[in-house]
């Protein structure tokens, strides 16, 4: 090692493949390897990375010489002295849930199954199954004194059903069209997300969804079902709590945030009933791990409690410049990206409501289910939402199916409106492997459980006839 | 790089057995990536890396896989060779393919664009200098970026280019920026100052009282780089034949003639621009251009190898997800100089954000005004304007809405880098429409 302040090496082995079924076709595997080193190095207060695909003595001489020159090149002109950041120096090992995969040909074979269900009507214009499994293995080392291997399964399971008829178009999908049941672990998470015989349901709903009116416009009660609370979650209190962003870092591509640190510990973020954790504990939830990728130790740690902002997401890096605690979220999508803050596994803890109740309080209203479309402006503040699946609520009942809800509001108010929040069997546990972030750019994995929550007078609308 | 991708091509062919082809596409980049906060340094490193994507086939079956490699042959040979003993045992597994398409037809190409670029440690130096006394927040992006095919007939084609690109916004406020971009295969000091002083000279305007509207339909004037957001959503599946024939594209009423747009409206695919490989990963060659939407109406899609096949359709040499990657559209009358005088009063966008589609069917789209976006009043800029909700068809936008396009464009480079370095990009003009729905 190199006679720098700091330096450390972090080490990615991460294997792929995803099968694909369309059409009763099997699809192009898509199988990779991503092998490479991330070296990272501070001294006299410069910082500079260097990634490699070259693994060999020579290829990681050469990366430690680039980040090397990096730190020199950078010192005295950074925005915050690296030398003095305190570095982890943890020794720990961390397993994710085992995984039992079936072999190819019999996953092809389940694929091939749910794909054939799914098409017993000329209607049905396309259709499609899938399972992506991914092994990653990871070491971080560092001249601190960190030694720190972590080993994780990931399994992503997807169906999507589109139904057509003149010009309307619906699709459905199990838990949305972007891999909202991804979790780790191996063929139990087909169980959990309810894959099997889901290709045939969603088939039906797609069909029905052909024949619904367009949702109706106005001001109601919006019930969110967990397949649409992950994406509520995610752009809406995981971005804007980000602590990078608050601190700039974002504010030429991913944005700002409304949250300022003046905010932390009195700021009213949501109803009473609100309370959201950072919970990387949850063993089968997309973004659990031991450390964080620079080492520091991941625990469950409140962030909203009772509606009041505790806590930023914010890494060791972060919470130093901005003097204030975080969380353990400093982590890359890869070996050759460096690290930045993310949101990891954040979740909305359970209330105690049951479905029914939630139901039977709303006079008129509608509930959402399944994300389709999500569009958030700079600061994470003025956002509009639009979901697969509708189905109108009147005098506390269920009533018709309607397509193309879409609804919007602005962050701070809308979780405010926030008056039922359901018990832990509305819970599910849901994610997304596409988070994008960061410059050079990054697509990430996280996690999101919540229960279904139920929100006070919302503008809704539909599509247009 | 090109003679060790030759020489890994020829070495790949000499492991096939009699029966067996291969293709093999090749992406790597040597790069250096500057990311700025507050006019200061806060990520500064270096990617070397190689990712070969090796396919073998055998008769209509076929198996591939991506790998990384260090670029020193004495360790990437065995690797290459373990891939090739993981796709035969792979090749058990599979069904044949009926929507297989090979390029068979050899086609041999070296593009290696021209460059003059400094020591990046210079252009540091010229944007720290620049920055000085003003909130300045971005990402310097350099080095040299490579792709390669070539398959077991014999095909060979390689691109290569070194360019810079810097992309950057000046703040006043939290959502109150400019933003700018300086890009090419050259850095020429005095452009750059030029440019970054245009955008501190803009960003005074910001400084002024910022204006809320009401929702509701103002006449509004989209930049270049604000269009190209409005037009990279059509690219999001709306132009692949696939998602045309499955009815999921965008487009499927212009298709069926139940929607239009303005006649000004052409767009076509144009591989001369340069800003990507003339082969795409299968080893087809793209054509020069392909007319996509002319006079207001759909004319073309891209189409791969795999839909060709799939439709009986002649391929495009469209990548495998069909979007368009060097997007030129068509100029119209209105000169640069008066645009803030024909928008008259109403909104000028510099650029939009965040956009998805709230009615696919209707090809409706929803979004943010972002960075500098300014009320005007009689042609003249009054204040910025806070961020404000859209939610509009494009057909009304780019049809019945459509007053003029301007007699400029801007070339948008593709700067996004996830996984690798992207190629490709968009030329367009900017847009003058008659009204514009703003909801929030």
């Amino acid at each position: 090692m190199p006679a720098v302040d700091f330096c450390s090496m972090r080490v990615v082995d991460e294997r792929s493949e995803e099968l694909l079924v369309r059409q009763n076709v099997l699809q192009p595997l898509r199988n990779a390897r991503s092998h490479g080193a991330m070296l990272a190095v501070i001294h006299d207060g410069g910082y500079g990375y260097a990634a490699t695909s070259d693994l060999s003595r020579n290829g990681l001489n050469t990366a430690m010489q680039h980040a090397l020159h990096w730190a020199r090149l950078s010192s005295g002109k950074t925005v915050t002295n690296f030398s003095q950041i305190p570095q982890a120096a943890v020794l720990g090992q961390y397993q994710g849930p085992a995984a039992s995969i079936w072999t190819r040909k019999d996953l092809i074979a389940l694929l091939m199954q749910e794909s054939v269900t799914s098409h017993f009507s000329d209607k049905i214009v396309d259709w499609s199954a899938s399972i992506g499994v991914t092994q990653t293995e990871q070491l971080f080392i560092s001249s601190a004194g960190a030694d720190i291997h972590q080993q994780f399964n990931y399994l992503i399971p997807n169906l999507s059903v589109t139904a057509n008829e003149g010009s309307e178009t619906q699709t459905r999908s199990l838990g949305g069209q972007y891999n909202g049941f991804c979790r780790q672990g191996g063929m139990e998470v087909l169980q959990q997300s309810g894959f099997y015989g889901a290709g045939k349901r969603i088939a039906e709903e797609a069909l029905a969804l052909l024949h619904a009116a367009n949702c109706p416009s106005g001001r109601m009660d919006l019930l969110l079902m967990p397949e649409q609370m992950m994406l509520q979650i995610h752009e809406s209190i995981g971005h804007p709590l980000e602590l990078d962003r608050i601190l700039g870092d974002e504010r030429n591509f991913a944005g700002t945030s409304f949250v300022t640190p003046d905010m932390f510990g009195h700021f009213q973020y949501g109803s009473e009933l609100l309370n959201v954790t950072y919970d990387p504990s949850r063993a089968e939830q997309f973004a659990s791990f031991g450390w964080d990728d620079d080492g520091s130790t991941a625990e469950k740690t409140w962030i909203i409690k009772n509606g009041i902002l505790e806590k930023p997401l914010g890494s060791a890096l972060s919470q130093a410049r901005a003097g204030m605690a975080g969380v353990a979220n400093s982590r890359a999508c890869d070996w050759n990206r460096p690290t930045i803050d993310r949101m990891a596994n954040l979740n909305i803890e359970a209330g105690s409501s049951s479905l029914d109740e939630m139901i039977a309080s709303v006079e008129y209203g509608v509930m959402m289910n399944t994300n389709v479309s999500w569009s958030i402006d700079d600061s994470r503040n003025k956002f509009q939402f639009g979901c697969e699946y509708g189905q109108m609520i009147r005098n506390g009942k269920l009533q018709e199916l309607v397509k193309n809800p879409n609804y919007r509001g602005i962050s701070e108010s809308f979780w405010r409106s926030l008056k039922m929040v359901g018990d832990a069997s509305t819970l599910a546990v849901m994610g997304t492997p596409f988070c994008g972030k960061g410059e050079p750019s990054q697509v990430i994995r996280v996690g999101h459980a919540s229960p279904a929550c139920l929100f006070d007078q919302v503008e809704v609308f539909g599509g247009e006839a | 790089m090109q003679s060790y991708f030759l020489s890994l091509a020829t070495h790949i062919e000499t492991q096939l057995a009699a029966n067996e082809v291969s293709t093999t596409w090749l992406a790597a980049e040597s790069s250096d990536f500057v990311r700025f906060n507050h006019s200061a340094i806060r990520q500064p490193g270096h990617v070397f890396q190689l990712i070969l994507n090796l396919q073998l086939i055998k008769g209509q079956t076929h198996a591939a896989m991506s790998f990384n490699l260090s670029g020193e042959m004495d360790m990437d040979l065995p690797t290459i060779n373990t891939a090739i003993q993981d796709l035969r045992a792979q090749l058990a597994d599979l069904p044949a393919d009926p929507h297989l398409m090979i390029a068979t037809e050899i086609s041999d190409s070296t593009q290696i664009l021209p460059s003059s670029l400094p020591p990046v440690a210079s252009m540091l130096e010229q944007i720290l200098a620049a920055a000085k006394d003003v909130d300045m927040v971005g990402l310097l992006t350099t080095g040299t970026q490579y792709r390669g095919f070539a398959n077991s007939y014999g095909q060979r084609n390689w691109y290569e280019t070194s360019n810079v690109n810097f992309d950057w916004s000046l703040f006043y406020a939290t959502d109150k920026a400019v933003k700018s971009n300086y890009a090419g295969f050259t850095w020429n000091e005095a452009a750059f100052l030029s440019k970054f002083a245009a955008a501190r000279k803009e960003l005074a305007l910001l400084a002024r009282p910022p204006i809320t509207v009401g929702a509701g339909n103002y006449r509004a004037y989209l930049s270049p780089a604000a269009l190209n957001e409005l037009i990279m959503m059509l690219n999001w599946g709306g132009l692949s034949e696939k998602a045309l024939r499955t009815r999921h594209s965008c487009l499927r009423r212009l298709q069926s003639g139940e929607a239009s747009m303005h006649a000004m409206v052409n767009i076509c695919e144009d591989s001369r621009a340069g800003l990507e490989p003339g082969f795409q990963a299968q080893g087809f060659i793209k054509p020069e251009v392909i007319p996509l939407i002319q006079a207001g109406k759909l004319v073309g899609s891209m189409i791969s190898p795999r839909s060709a096949k799939e439709y009986s359709l002649l391929t495009n040499g469209a990548p495998e997800d069909e979007s368009a990657k060097s997007l030129v559209m068509q100029v119209g009358m209105l000169a640069n100089a008066d645009i803030l005088k024909e928008l008259g009063t109403g909104i000028y966008i510099a650029n939009l954000w965040y956009l998805n589609f709230s009615d696919r069917a209707t090809c409706r789209i929803t979004g943010m005004t972002r960075f500098a976006t300014f009320w005007v009043e009689n042609g003249e800029i009054i204040a910025p304007l806070n961020v404000m909700r859209f939610d509009d068809s494009l057909f009304k936008m780019l049809g019945e809405n459509l007053l003029a396009l301007s007699q400029e464009t801007e070339v948008i480079m593709d700067d996004r880098s996830y996984g690798q370095r992207h190629t490709g990009g968009a030329i367009l003009p900017g847009a003058l429409l008659k009204e514009m729905r703003f909801v929030l």
